[in-house]
């Protein structure tokens, strides 16, 4: 466990240290969002209408962006190597990075969210689910861009490969996420959703880091 | 005692033959030098000891218990240090080399860190950045964490690269050490190390030279 935190510790301290890293995800993620007042017309209603897809699908462009970078550099320097070969199981060591990865980008864009759902002129009684289905939805889309991240290590172009393999696998945390904000500005429980979200991130716990493993142990071989 | 031995060890690496029906053993307190000129399969006999690598056919074991039935307990004993040095370029030696003291099991990493720096000569360098690191000083730090946590087995390709006279010195000092105390030790190498008894293990004898051979072994393969 202290190894694990070590490691946990260690990708934080390397994050923080680079910076660049970690603000550039939660820019995209701003940018990206306020480009859409000027594409589609400041119309009040119709911003509102788009705001919670708008930042669903910013964040999981965001997520995206930052994922390629998750193995890289441990793979490129060596590292990924030797923590393969400590006594600290693979899919542990994909965890505390995965982990650590959505704390540097992950929850700068919960904090950003309610201020671009304002831009966008979404009524204030979503905020509340916007920020809750962000706060299940972008640990989920971590996991799996984990796998993503793996299986394209080493291979050329791997960002773009990267975006076309875990891109669909994101649609239902869309869907789901989105929909509960939907739900409730309607008047409706986005209980449902919000429960499914649960579920798929208690699926993605496990299997996620499993599956990376298995990855990552082909590619330092 | 412990013995760390392969037997009839095969290596494939794409879809070429590096070497077959290796045998080697260790003994505490053994060294082992794997010699060969380059692309001879000494990186990868290494890799294939350190358990990176799975031999296509072949036995490694440990004590008489082969090493694929307990691939954790194989990772607790061995110290790997291959061609990258693993430094980050924003952490300062000593959190580098603590980082991986902490998961190496030491009790004290910073301690520890901080003795190893010391005897591998380069103690001034403790709170610089990696970035700012030569290359042998990085090849240093790389071996420095060796010594900043235990292991019973060193696996060390070329460990020498980009070290200077005085350092390969301590060095040979630091292997000497390890094995008084009952370490074993696998190093390639193209520079003179001094090891005293040390056997070595010419990588050069288990190439398969003709051509047509590779496809021999190659067929038995799909066929069984």
């Amino acid at each position: 466990m202290t190894r694990f935190l070590r490691l946990i510790g260690r990708d934080l301290r390397l994050a923080l240290r680079q910076g660049s890293d970690a603000s550039i995800a939660v820019m995209f993620f701003v940018l990206c969002v306020v480009l859409f007042p000027f594409g589609v017309g400041p119309e009040p209603n119709i911003l509102a209408r788009i705001a919670a897809g708008v930042i669903w699908v910013a964040a999981l462009l965001a997520s995206l962006l930052s994922l390629e970078r998750l193995f890289q550099n441990d793979y490129e320097d060596g590292s990924l190597e030797l923590l393969s070969l400590s006594t600290l199981p693979m899919e542990a060591v994909v965890l505390a990075k995965t982990l650590a990865h959505w704390l540097v980008t992950g929850l700068p864009l919960i904090a950003a969210a309610p201020l671009l759902a304002l831009l966008l002129n979404m009524d204030a009684e979503g905020f509340g689910v916007l920020v809750l289905t962000l706060l299940v939805g972008t640990p989920i889309l971590s996991l799996i861009g984990s796998i993503g991240a793996a299986l394209t290590l080493g291979a050329r172009r791997g960002g773009v490969l990267l975006s076309l393999l875990i891109l669909p696998l994101y649609i239902p945390v869309l869907i789901f996420g989105a929909g509960a904000i939907d739900a409730a500005l309607n008047g409706l429980t986005p209980r449902p959703h919000l429960l499914l979200l649960g579920g798929l991130l208690a699926g993605a716990l496990p299997l996620a880091p499993w599956a990376s493993a298995a990855a990552l142990r082909q590619a330092v071989e | 005692m412990p013995v760390f031995a392969g037997s009839a060890l095969t290596c494939l690496r794409g879809d070429r033959l590096v070497f077959t029906g290796l045998d080697f053993r260790i003994a505490p307190g053994e060294a082992l030098f794997l010699l060969g000129p380059n692309g001879s399969g000494k990186s990868s006999l290494l890799r294939v000891m350190a358990g990176l690598l799975k031999p296509i056919r072949g036995r490694l074991s440990w004590d008489d218990v082969a090493v694929s039935d307990d691939p954790d307990g194989h990772r607790g004993r061995i110290h790997y240090v291959g061609h990258l040095d693993a430094v980050k370029p924003v952490l300062s030696a000593v959190e580098n080399l603590s980082f991986w003291a902490t998961l190496g099991g030491a009790a004290d990493p910073r301690g520890n860190a901080l003795k190893a720096l010391d005897r591998l000569g380069v103690p001034h360098i403790a709170n610089v950045p990696g970035r700012y690191l030569s290359a042998g000083q990085k090849r240093r730090l790389n071996l420095a964490r060796i010594i900043a946590a235990p292991a019973a087995l060193w696996l060390l390709d070329e460990p020498t690269v980009a070290l200077d006279r005085a350092a390969i010195a301590l060095f040979e000092g630091i292997i000497a050490e390890h094995r008084a105390a009952g370490g074993m030790v696998a190093v390639s190498t193209h520079v003179d190390i001094a090891m005293p008894g040390a056997r070595n293990l010419h990588l050069d004898d288990f190439t398969p030279v003709p051509h047509d051979e590779d496809d021999d072994v190659l067929e038995e393969e799909d066929a069984a």
